[in-house]
This record gives C-alpha cells, sequence and structure tokens, in this order.
C-alpha cells in the first residue's frame, strides 16, 4: 500500500466517522433539492453587469445578510450558501443561469430575481418545475397570481396597489372628485389605470377623464392642458421622472390646482423636484413604505440603527445613501423569517407554504405599521404604503398607513 | 482560402464521421441544463456564421447582426405565439422575412463603406429593440412584456425529452445552414465574394456585378443569423426586446473575431467562445466578470491573432512542412 493510499484510507475512515457523528441531524432531515443535512442552497440572479447594474448591490446586501446568518449559526444545523449569478438584464442569459442554478447546482429555490422581463422569462419554467420563485426584485403586478403561477411571488408593492391606495384616499377626501389620470401607455402605465379602475369599479367611467403619453413623446404639455379642460380636481401621473418633471412644471404654469399624485418612482429630489422647480410642486402626494435613511426622523430609529450597524459590520464599502440596500434589507429579513418558519423542513413544497402564510410582521427597514404578510390567496407580499407631500424642501409623511385593495 | 488541399479522402471521411459522432453524442451523454447550454451554443455559432458571410468573406462590416437575430426571432415567435403554428412551419417565413430586411439593409451599403456601415448597421441595432416595443407593432410583438412560445416538442416514437429534441433541432438547422454556406462558399460565388472585398476594382473589371453581391451578401447572411433567432426563441420560449439589445450584435462580432475572420469552422468556436467564456469569466470573478472577459478577450487576440481557425490553419501547416522535411 502506498502512502497515498494510506492517506486515503484515513480519509475515507474519518469521513465515515463524521458522517456518524452527523447521522442525528440526517435522519431528521428530509430528502429535499438543495438541502443537505449541512447547507441550504439558494440561487438568484442579478445584473451584475450591463445597464441595470446599479442593482447588483442588492446582492452584495443579501450575501452579507446570510454571511451574518451564518456567522451566527445558521438554520436548523445548516449554512445558507447564496449562489448570485450574472444574467446582464438579458432574458435569454436569466434562463440559461436559472437553469444553471436548478439543474446544476441544485439549489432549493431562488430568491429575490432581478426585473421584469429577465423573470418573464423564467416564471414558466420555475412554475413547471415547481421551484419556487420568491420574492422577486420587481414591481410588476403579474407576480401576485397565485392560481395560476402558484410557485412565484413578489415582494414590494406593485404600481397597482399604489394607485389603489390613491384612489382609496381620493375617495376619503373627496367622495365627489373628478379625477384625471395621465399615465404612461405601456404595463408600468397601465397598472395605474387598473388600480384606479380596482377601487372605483362601476363608478369608474362616470368619475375618471384619462390621457396617455408614449415614453417617446417630447412633451406631455397637450396632455396635461387637456385634462384641466375637463375640469378635474385631482390628477393622479404615472409617468417616467422626465414627464414628472414636465407635468409638476406644467400644472403649475397653468394656475391649476388639482390634488396631484405622482408616482413614487419619479420623485427623486435631484431628478425630478429640483428641474421641476421645488416651490412648485408645494402640495404634490406620493407614497412610499421604506423609511428613506437621510430623513432625520430615522436618526435614532432602532430599525434603522439594526440596519447601520449591519452595513457597518458587514458591507463596510456600501454606499449608505443607496437605498437599494434598505429594499435589500427588507427583502432580506423576509426570507429569512421564511426559512425560520421552515423548522427542519425545507422541501420546496414547505418553502413556498411558509412563504405564502407569514403572519405579519415588522421589518426594520419598513415604515413603522407596514407589514410584510402573505396569505395563500394573497401574494401581495407588502400591500401598505403611506403618503407623503412635498413642502417645499423634503417629502415629510402625513396620514395613516393605507393598504390597497384586495382583488 | 489559398489552403492547399493535401488531405487524403479517407482521412477527410474519417474526420467527418468524428466531427457527427462529436455533435450527437451529447444528446446522451449530457444532462439536460448542459444539453440547453450547449443548444445555445449552437445557436450562436449559426448567428456567427452569418456574420461571418457578409464580414468575414464579403468584407463589410455589420454591427447589427443582431437585429436580423431579433426579425428572426419575432418572425418564428408571433406566428406561433398567435397563430398556433409549429415550429418548423415558420422558419420558411423567418427566412423570408430576414432575407428582405437583409437585401433592403444591403442597399445603403452599396454607398458606405467600411467604418460609416458599421455605424448605419449599429444604429439599426440599437433602433430594433424600440421598435418593437411601437404602439403600431405592439399588438403583434407584445411590447414591452414580450412573447411567451411552447417549444416543439419531440415526436413519441423518439423518445427524447424536450431539451434533447431542442439540441437535435438546432444541429439539424444549424448542420443544413453549415452545408449549404460551405457549398456557396467554396464554389464561384464565394471566390467572388472574396475578390469583392480584397479587391473591388478588380472584380468589377473582372465583369462581377459588385451591387447584385454585396446586397445578396447581406440577405443571405441575414437569413443565416435570422435561423439562429428562430432557434432560439424556441429554446427560451419567450421573447422581448430586452432579449436583443445592442449587445447582441457586439457579441456576434466578438465571436466571429476570436472563431477567425472569413473561416466556416471559426464560426462554430466563436459561438462556443461568446457562450461558454461570460460563464467561466463569472467563475473566476462575481464582482467583475466584464473585467475578466475583456482580459480572457485580449489574451486570445493576443496570442491568436487570426483566431481560433487561423492557429487550426498555422498548425496544418507546421504539420506538412515537418512532414514534408521528414521526406527528404
Amino acid at each position: 500500500m502506498s502512502t497515498s493510499d494510506i492517506k486515503t484510507a484515513r480519509r475515507t475512515i474519518l469521513i465515515a466517522s463524521a458522517g456518524t457523528l452527523a447521522a442525528p441531524n440526517i435522519a431528521a432531515a428530509q430528502e429535499a433539492p438543495g438541502v443537505t443535512a449541512t447547507e441550504i442552497r439558494i440561487g438568484s440572479t442579478n445584473s451584475l453587469s450591463g445597464p441595470a447594474s446599479a442593482y447588483s448591490v442588492i446582492s452584495t446586501c443579501l450575501t452579507a445578510m446570510f454571511r451574518r446568518l451564518n456567522d451566527e449559526g445558521g438554520l436548523a444545523g445548516r449554512r445558507i450558501s447564496f449562489t448570485v449569478y450574472d444574467d446582464a438584464y438579458a432574458p435569454p442569459r436569466t434562463l440559461e443561469q436559472t437553469r444553471r442554478l436548478v439543474e446544476q447546482d441544485r439549489v432549493a429555490f431562488t430568491f429575490n430575481q432581478l426585473g421584469t422581463p429577465t423573470n418573464n422569462a423564467v416564471h414558466r419554467y420555475m412554475n413547471q418545475r415547481r421551484v419556487p420563485h420568491l420574492f422577486l426584485a420587481t414591481g410588476a403586478d403579474k407576480w401576485a397570481n397565485p392560481r395560476e403561477y402558484p410557485w412565484t411571488i413578489g415582494w414590494q408593492p406593485s404600481y397597482r396597489v399604489e394607485a389603489q391606495i390613491y384612489a382609496k384616499y381620493i375617495l376619503e377626501q373627496r367622495p365627489n372628485a373628478k379625477i384625471a389620470l395621465l399615465y404612461q401607455n405601456d404595463d408600468f402605465g397601465k397598472d395605474y389605470l387598473n388600480g384606479v379602475r380596482d377601487v372605483l369599479g362601476t363608478r369608474f367611467d362616470s368619475m375618471v377623464r384619462t390621457a396617455t403619453n408614449e415614453s417617446t413623446d417630447p412633451t406631455v404639455d397637450s396632455q396635461i392642458v387637456q385634462l384641466q379642460a375637463s375640469g378635474a380636481d385631482v390628477l393622479i401621473c404615472g409617468v417616467i421622472p422626465r414627464f414628472a418633471a414636465q407635468a409638476i412644471r406644467r400644472v403649475s404654469d397653468l394656475g391649476w390646482r388639482p390634488m396631484m399624485f405622482m408616482t413614487n418612482v419619479s420623485v427623486s429630489v435631484g431628478a425630478v423636484m429640483q428641474p421641476a422647480g421645488p416651490e412648485r410642486a408645494v402640495g404634490l402626494i406620493t407614497s412610499d413604505y421604506r423609511k428613506d435613511q437621510s430623513d432625520p426622523a430615522w436618526a435614532n430609529d432602532p430599525g434603522m440603527n439594526e440596519w447601520r450597524a449591519f452595513m457597518q459590520r458587514f458591507v463596510p464599502g456600501g454606499d449608505l445613501t443607496d437605498n437599494n440596500f434598505t429594499y435589500a434589507y427588507g427583502a432580506g429579513t423576509t426570507m429569512i423569517q421564511v426559512l425560520r418558519q421552515c423548522g427542519n423542513d425545507f422541501s420546496r413544497e414547505n418553502v413556498m407554504r411558509q412563504a405564502t402564510s407569514i403572519a405579519p410582521m415588522d421589518v426594520a427597514t419598513l415604515l413603522p405599521g407596514i407589514k410584510v404578510q402573505t396569505q395563500p390567496t394573497n401574494f401581495n407580499v407588502i400591500r401598505q404604503m403611506q403618503l407623503q407631500r412635498w413642502d417645499g424642501r423634503s417629502w415629510a409623511r402625513f396620514g395613516n398607513v393605507i393598504e390597497g385593495a384586495n382583488v | 482560402m489559398s489552403r492547399p488541399v493535401t488531405m487524403p479522402n479517407w482521412l477527410r471521411g474519417v474526420l467527418f464521421i468524428a466531427g457527427c459522432t462529436l455533435a450527437v453524442a451529447p444528446i446522451w451523454l449530457l444532462e439536460s441544463f448542459h444539453l440547453f447550454q450547449l443548444t445555445m451554443a449552437v445557436i450562436m455559432a449559426l448567428a456567427v456564421l452569418g456574420l461571418n458571410i457578409v464580414t468575414g468573406y464579403n468584407g463589410q462590416i455589420s454591427l447589427g447582426h443582431g437585429a436580423f437575430f431579433a426579425v428572426g426571432a419575432y418572425a418564428s415567435a408571433i406566428p406561433m405565439s398567435l397563430l398556433d403554428w409549429s415550429f418548423w412551419a415558420t422558419l420558411p417565413v423567418s427566412a423570408v422575412v430576414c432575407g428582405a430586411v437583409g437585401w433592403g439593409v444591403g442597399f445603403p451599403a452599396l454607398r458606405l463603406g467600411g467604418l460609416y456601415l458599421a455605424l448605419t448597421t449599429f444604429s439599426l441595432a440599437v433602433a430594433v429593440p424600440q421598435i418593437l416595443k411601437h404602439k403600431w407593432v405592439e399588438a403583434w410583438t407584445g411590447g414591452v412584456q414580450g412573447l411567451f412560445l411552447l417549444k416543439p416538442e419531440a415526436p413519441d416514437w423518439l423518445k427524447l425529452n424536450p431539451d434533447q429534441y431542442m439540441y437535435v433541432v438546432a444541429l439539424i438547422v444549424a448542420g443544413v445552414c453549415y452545408l449549404l454556406v460551405w457549398n456557396l462558399l467554396r464554389g464561384r460565388l464565394g471566390r467572388a465574394l472574396m475578390a469583392v472585398r480584397d479587391n473591388p476594382t478588380a472584380a468589377e473589371a473582372m465583369g462581377m456585378d459588385l451591387a447584385t453581391l454585396k446586397t445578396r451578401a447581406f440577405a443571405v447572411s441575414a437569413v443565416i443569423t435570422g435561423m439562429a433567432g428562430s432557434l432560439s426563441a424556441a429554446v427560451v420560449e419567450f421573447v422581448a426586446p430586452d432579449s436583443f439589445t445592442f449587445m447582441v450584435s457586439i457579441t456576434l462580432f466578438v465571436g466571429m473575431v476570436v472563431g477567425g475572420v472569413a473561416s466556416i469552422l471559426g464560426s462554430v468556436f466563436g459561438g462556443f467562445f461568446v457562450l461558454f467564456v461570460p460563464n467561466i469569466a463569472e467563475a473566476i470573478s462575481r464582482s467583475a466578470p466584464g473585467i475578466i472577459y475583456g482580459m480572457i478577450l485580449i489574451a486570445f487576440l493576443f496570442v491568436l491573432p487570426d483566431g481560433v481557425a487561423g492557429l487550426i490553419r498555422r498548425l496544418g501547416a507546421l504539420l506538412r512542412r515537418t512532414k514534408g522535411r521528414n521526406t527528404i
């Protein structure tokens, strides 16, 4: 017997004895894809390169959160191994990388894959294979469809939920309002149309006048004039930042004073409010579900302190003003909660069952009162938001947390 | 190519059979994911071949072949998704549509040379994803959301799973295209295309019709790349404008240069390079895969300035020289 043979033999014995030691653990663990006695494998795709690579910090943050969990001893004696592959925001690459995760790396499930077109490309694959496709990083409305796609679930409030919340607030404040709705003629904009219709139902036709714009239009001036002429006293805008600035400016120039709502993707101070003129936008209403880390109100907030301490220790180079980190922290907290709920059964069926039955819970980086929750029949994980009003310098939250309509 | 043909016939036969075996064996040897990746590589190889016809053999630089890829994909996806056509029935449609578009693009190419043509075709690649979202065609293309379709299913007697069957489909389509292109290029037309590339004045003096040759080269090239697009739509089962950004064109161009300009075999290597090397780059560095990819690319261009095909050619020449010396 050569030395190398002896070594091999010794190693085999070592492994075998280690196996015996770990036996109680193995006995408890069920046969589940991506789960061993010592490990739970989770996969994800993100745009690490390409046009949307600004979102790659989400993966950085999630990876750090799982590292923290492993440092604390993992879950049910298992470490989390989190694999993120780059899809460069190209749907065919997403399918390739997702198949690699599921078939080659044999992950238990995927978590927080980024993007709407990219997730579209794997939507059917994941549901055919019955692999949990959890808490996607996209605001589209279609992920909350338990009947047809029971293995897919989103996380953040969809644009449709946002529009429902505005409509509910309008009905409460001005039951006889005449509503003008400006929306972009694509899936993003149409979610606002659908959301308002959800709440108003049969009253929609009598209460609402609509105008649409194309993302390629030079301006939305004529649409604003047309909507003002309809005699509306409320204006809801579902448009991208460039048109948001134009709309705010035009409404102010016309001397129109409607109760005005702006989609929360187009309320950046730098990209919208400054170009529009901060004084013109006073009274503009939008909504949010996250704590804004630049808001002094959260300087000593326990939740935000938890997040800051985490960032300092696990993502030391991270940009603390980037709200993708507060987003990721919320999504990661939700995921870890689901894993804790799983107990010792990490089968795909149980992971999905737990992911769709989260009792309302608070999350450190979400506004007080806004809960993460799911039911087997309702996959809208975050369905509440709080309104905020522009006071000329910054956004000020007001009123209670409002919940979207359950449709 | 001026390479002297010295290979005996029996050797060529052996190589051909070995190549076929190599192509077919993965059906049973590889697991479904690897087979899927290989299918995508075959598709990329076919797309690179299309580009090679017009840029490699005919010398017209195109940075817009991603557009033909997209047109081919949609030409298959629209009838499959909206009219429930079978995949095979959409192939002729895709070929005709791509051929027509390619021929049309060939016309401005007559007046524009070199860099100007590169930029013009590039603008086509940039425009196509936006055109696909336009409201006039949205009802057909599905707009931003794209279209979902179903993979062709294997006939029962074949006893293949969907991934195996899709690989066979890709192999057949690509194989037929490669054979046709090889047949086309090694003959009179191939020599004419290269003559136009190397010395247009002389070619014209020899009685070649430059305009016809150039526009037809574009059309054939677009058909081949479009076939690859059709296959990709069927394999991915989803098309969306975001699948066909200008990066596809750049990727094909990289594949052509790395594999070997004006080489049929090189196109195969090119297709495999653009599919597998980004994954290798990512395995090396998760945080900066782009940099690693760039470094591998530069290394390739430095070590193999005339592509993988060029390396094989040089090795062949070296072998022949040593053999010649031995016999003396």
